[in-house]
């Protein structure tokens, strides 16, 4: 398979889950969690998988260029 | 006290800063070192999708709401986790048609169509026009806030004289700037290197400015070296109106989801997102580090949005102070001077960066698409003038004035009304429109111009009216009875409630309703007919863009051209020299010596045709170079044969590549064959050397005994007798050695004769001894057997096996010592096998040795003395042993002498048959 | 005249043989079993001729060859050479290395008697 669409392949897992994490039930969960230091849950779950995605792109981009 | 004047020359000076990194980017680029190839400036460029709606308004949004903010970042950042693929396919498109804007790339895309490019050209404007209003009014405000300092004081609702209007003065200074900026040069090419740079800076300047604010006001709420924020738990009020923040929800669902879907179509259809993202970028595989850097952009510009939202409410309790200014009126409040410059500097930056880039991209439209169209119409009546390019440049010059000043009066009239304040997300509704034909475009071969049209007119009207109508209700302009029910009294047609779908957030319910008309229409007028010859050419072309890298595209033209006309054309819109460069370099890629030698043919049309593409825009460019052509109209028929005959050839050269890889990898195969045939060779000439050096030293003893006999008849009986016997034993060996090397050749070449049958292994044995009991005896050697009584049976030729065991047993006797020689053979069931061992008590085997006495005539030392035997012996007992699927190797024993051992598998009769 | 000769062989019937014949011829024959062991022999006999096989345990008749001819006390040594390598590439070798004569296996023994007269003929000189 070329290493482009095994890149492209990746980043569509990541999209799928992403669309899981952020636009399933699951995201509503959070909701009744209990607040974490003062701070509402839902943000913090909400920026936290905001920022695994953008980590797991960055990874999948750069780890894929060697 | 922060003095109009300064601010003013604050401003200026960053303008001027802004445009000294446009200039040295453009000499650079000019110097053939552009600093805009580099991935991370094509990231922050994006980040002009950052306007003053997302530097003021994210904090309001947060404010009201709590997580409504969040959608419009994070649907970008999932989209661009698939611009791998989306956006490298538009991309890819843009530079090989030379796209100038999305009017440009939708019109190409269905047929080149002059009328789809000017739909797209109007809806783009009545939807993005409002958008910039908004950030006129953001500087406008901004100014008059900061100018008030250290006072918090709202901006009184404009009714100033036209030239004491800040936000007309800043109108028309932007306008000025983006002129400067976007059409510096005296040439319409689709690229500003210079922009870019000045737009990436930046998206640096606004993020920093929104950081500091937000490290600024974090620390307040932590307690630590910043603002004093009052308690927010002893007002009852108070704690009702941080209720979004503090317990935010997701619900209602559909608008959550609807929003992101709606950002990530925005962040690639915007006017301006296409402009950075397509039409600048400069080489596709910087769209690989956006694909993160530009979401982590997006994280950092909100990461302390709900912070300064909360301290906002927590210092301005009462409600007075607009969520919108927050950015601005917290450091204001808090008197940080410093501070609330360089917000406002960011939030200029934020609001300059967009007007730019969405005038310049609007104005390419306006010209390309509107405008020039119109003239051409004027032109077949009378004569163009000669210098097209000058008159082109003052046109788009002409559309970013007015493009601004539209900017300017919808601000005007809208003021504070609800049509300004909410226009960011009815902008983006717009601007979505676009999505199925662009969408649609890249991956679905079947859209038509007709359903493309069908469709950006339906979802065009119901966004007026459920989205723009109902915003001019909201503003006063129209009676709001409007909202309520549907004209006629109609109340399933009500804007807000289409078909009764009420309970949603109008934003959601009109990107419904406008898309699901749009996506019908597309989908049902694209269905009417077939694509025609132009639509289906160029529909390959966009479908299949990442399937053949660099593909040359397939020239769809038939007729007849002259090359000068072709140039003097190009000529009059990019002038003489521009022209004649790129015809050159053209002409050279075909090996030809100079442009007027270049053939007249399909290529070479297409060719120019891409060329005026660049400045003029694809549907233009193709009527223009069609009025100096004369084209016989290509049937479909006939475009799908040139189609079907180049993906043919393609076809053809991939199994071309294919047969001559299959040929490298049989060469290959050929070569190892080869190498291994005279490697057996090898091994036969050493065999057939060591046969003949074997056969030859039992004849010179033959010879040199009969000669010697039959010459002397003196010797004496005694010495007559000891050579004869010595002749018998030297034909006895010359003859065993004839019958191993016919054996062992039968055998290897699969000719032997097998007399499989069951025996048992015991009898073997002992035939084996009974027929080296001579040799035994001579020696004066013990051996004892050590058999089990239960039948050993295998399945094997009797007579080879016995050769087996007497080839170990005369190997044995050879290295066990005379007098005290003591040979053991033991027979032992091993699992499903049965192992025979044939022991000495000799000197042993050298340990590198175990191995190589089973090949040809190698045979290993007895002491000092060369064995005798013909070296045969083991090499044929491991071939037999092997065929009858044991195995058979030689050990050293612990104690003395070796052992040389073979296994066979048991047999068990019935499993036979 | 009797001169002292050396057998070096591993094969015991042709060393019976040329023992036999070069006895009758008068001289005093010498044995050895195979390479290393024939060197020494040629070291410690110092023979006239020394007849040398090539194809033997431990050290093959060219090295042999070629030590004796390395040795400057050891150049009035005539070396005959027997082999039953049959092709021209080893008597090449043979006679590049510095054999007084080379003779195939099986050999005629006249031819051989012969060939060993000569070659010590040539010593007397």
């Amino acid at each position: 398979m070329p290493r482009s669409t095994l890149f492209r392949q990746r980043l569509l897992t990541l999209f799928l889950i992403a669309l899981l994490l952020l636009f399933s039930p699951l995201a509503l969960r959070p909701e009744s969690w209990e607040d974490w230091l003062g701070l509402p849950p839902l943000f913090l779950y909400l920026y936290g998988v905001w920022a695994g995605v953008i980590a797991l792109a960055a990874w999948i981009a750069i780890r894929g260029r060697d | 006290m922060i003095p109009g004047a300064l601010i003013i020359a604050v401003s200026f000076t960053y303008l001027g800063l802004l445009f000294a990194i446009a200039h040295w980017a453009d000499r650079r680029a000019d110097h053939g070192r552009s600093v805009i190839a580099r991935p991370t400036i094509y990231a922050l460029s994006l980040a002009v999708y950052c306007t003053a709606w997302t530097f003021y308004g994210s904090v309001g949004r947060a404010a009201e709401n709590g997580i409504g903010f969040l959608p419009i970042y994070l649907g970008p950042t999932l989209i661009a986790l698939l611009w791998g693929s989306l956006l490298l396919k538009m991309v890819r498109v843009g530079k090989a048609e030379r796209i100038t804007s999305i009017a440009d790339f939708i019109a190409s895309r269905y047929g080149k169509s002059q009328l789809l490019g000017g739909l797209v050209t109007v809806i783009a404007v009545v939807g993005v026009v409002p958008y910039i209003a908004l950030q006129l009014k953001a500087i406008a405000w901004s100014f008059e806030i900061l100018r008030h300092y250290p006072e918090v004081r709202m901006p009184e609702p404009t009714a100033l004289p036209l030239w004491h209007d800040s936000a007309f003065i800043i109108a028309l200074l932007l306008a000025a700037f983006t002129i400067l900026f976007g059409t510096r040069q005296l040439d319409v090419s689709e690229r500003h290197e210079g922009l870019v740079a000045a737009i990436a800076f930046e998206s640096i300047v606004k993020l920093i400015a929104f950081l500091a604010l937000g490290l600024f006001v974090t620390w307040g709420l932590l307690g630590l070296d910043g603002p004093e924020l009052t308690d927010a738990s002893r007002d009852p009020r108070l704690t009702e109106r941080l209720a979004p923040l503090l317990a935010p929800s997701l619900s209602p669902v559909q608008d959550w989801f609807a929003i992101s879907f709606l950002a990530a179509l925005a962040v690639m259809l915007l006017p301006r997102q296409f402009q950075v993202a397509v039409v600048e970028n400069s080489d596709e595989r910087q769209i690989r580090r956006a694909i993160w850097l530009f979401p982590l952009y997006l994280f950092l510009i909100n990461l302390f949005v709900i912070p300064i939202a909360l301290a906002g409410l927590l210092t301005f309790p009462d409600g007075s102070v607009d969520a919108d200014t927050f950015m601005l009126t917290l450091p204001i409040a808090f008197e940080r001077p410093w501070l609330a410059l360089l917000v406002f500097i960011g939030g200029l930056s934020a609001a300059t960066g967009m007007v730019i880039v969405e005038t310049i991209a609007l104005s390419t439209m306006v010209s390309n698409d509107l405008v020039l169209p119109v003239l051409m119409r004027f032109w077949r009546r009378r004569q163009p003038p000669a210098e097209l390019g000058r008159l082109l440049l003052a046109v788009r010059r002409a559309a970013i004035v007015l493009v601004l000043i539209l900017g300017y009066l919808y601000y005007r009239l809208a003021g504070e009304a609800y049509a300004l304040i909410g226009i960011g997300l009815i902008s983006f509704v717009a601007v979505a429109q676009f999505a199925p034909a662009v969408i649609g475009g890249l991956y679905w071969r079947g859209g038509t111009r007709d359903g493309a049209l069908a469709g950006l007119v339906a979802g065009f009207l119901v966004w007026v009216y459920t989205l723009l109508l109902p915003s001019f209700a909201k503003s006063g302009w129209l009676p709001p009875a409007f909202m309520e029910s549907g004209p006629g009294g109609l109340d399933w047609l009500a804007p807000l409630a289409l078909f009764g779908l009420t309970g949603w957030n109008e934003i959601t319910h009109g990107l419904f309703w406008s898309l699901t008309a749009n996506v019908g229409a597309f989908l049902l007028v694209s269905s009417w007919r077939a694509p025609n010859a132009i639509e289906a050419a160029q529909a390959r072309l966009f479908v299949d863009a990442l399937r053949y890298p660099r593909r040359a595209s397939t020239a769809l033209w038939r007729g007849r051209a002259d090359i000068r006309e072709l140039m003097t054309l190009a000529e009059r819109f990019l002038g003489v020299a521009r022209t004649r460069d790129a015809f050159v370099r053209y002409a050279r890629s075909r090996d030809t010596d100079s442009p007027e030698a270049l053939p007249a043919d399909a290529e070479t049309v297409g060719f120019a045709e891409t060329l005026l593409s660049g400045a003029i825009g694809s549907a233009s460019a193709r009527l223009m170079v069609a009025s100096v052509t004369q084209e016989e109209p290509l049937g479909l028929d006939e475009v799908l044969d040139i189609l079907d005959e180049a993906s043919q050839i393609r076809a053809y050269s991939h199994q071309l590549e294919q047969k001559s890889r299959a040929l490298e990898a049989a060469t290959a195969e050929l070569r190892a064959a080869n190498e291994r045939l005279q490697e057996l060779d090898r091994l036969k000439d050493d065999f057939m050397s060591s046969v003949t050096h074997e056969l030859r030293t039992p004849l010179a003893s033959i010879r040199a005994f009969s000669e010697i006999l039959h010459d002397d008849p003196r010797i004496d009986l005694a010495q007559r007798r000891r050579f004869l016997g010595i002749l018998v034993s030297e034909t006895e060996r010359l003859s065993r050695l004839v019958n191993q090397v016919l054996d062992l050749a039968k055998i290897e070449s699969g000719h032997a004769d097998w007399r499989n049958e069951c025996l048992s292994l015991q009898e073997v044995i002992d035939q084996a001894v009974a027929v080296t009991g001579q040799l035994v005896k001579e020696r004066e050697i013990q051996v004892r057997l050590d058999l089990p009584s239960e039948p050993a049976l295998v399945w094997a030729d009797r007579d080879r096996l016995v050769q087996v065991l007497e080839n170990l047993i005369a190997n044995a006797v050879k290295f066990a010592p005379p007098q005290t020689g003591c040979l053991e053979i033991g027979l032992v069931r091993l699992g499903t096998a049965w192992r025979v061992t044939v022991a000495d008590n000799g000197p042993g085997i050298p340990e590198e040795a175990l191995e190589l006495i089973f090949e040809k005539f190698r045979q290993s030392l007895v002491g000092d003395a060369k064995p005798s035997g013909t070296g045969l012996g083991l090499p044929i007992s491991r071939q037999i042993v092997e065929h009858l699927g044991g195995r058979i190797w030689a050990e050293n024993r612990p104690e003395k002498g070796a052992n040389l051992c073979f296994e066979l598998p048991a047999h068990t009769p019935d499993t036979q048959d | 005249m009797s001169k002292r000769i050396l057998i070096v062989d591993d094969e015991p019937n042709i060393v019976i043989s040329l023992e036999f014949l070069m006895m009758r011829e008068g001289h005093t024959v010498h044995v050895a079993r195979d390479g290393e062991a024939g060197l020494v022999a040629v070291r410690n006999h110092r023979p006239d001729l020394v007849v040398l096989d090539v194809m033997m345990p431990k050290l093959d008749g060219f090295a042999v060859l070629a030590s004796i001819r390395a040795d400057p006390d050891l150049a009035r040594t005539r070396v005959l050479m027997l082999t039953a390598k049959g092709r021209e590439a080893e008597r090449e070798k043979g006679l590049t290395l510095g054999a007084d004569a080379y003779m195939p296996k099986p050999f005629s023994t006249r031819e051989l008697v012969d060939r060993v007269k000569e070659l010590l003929a040539a010593t007397d000189d």
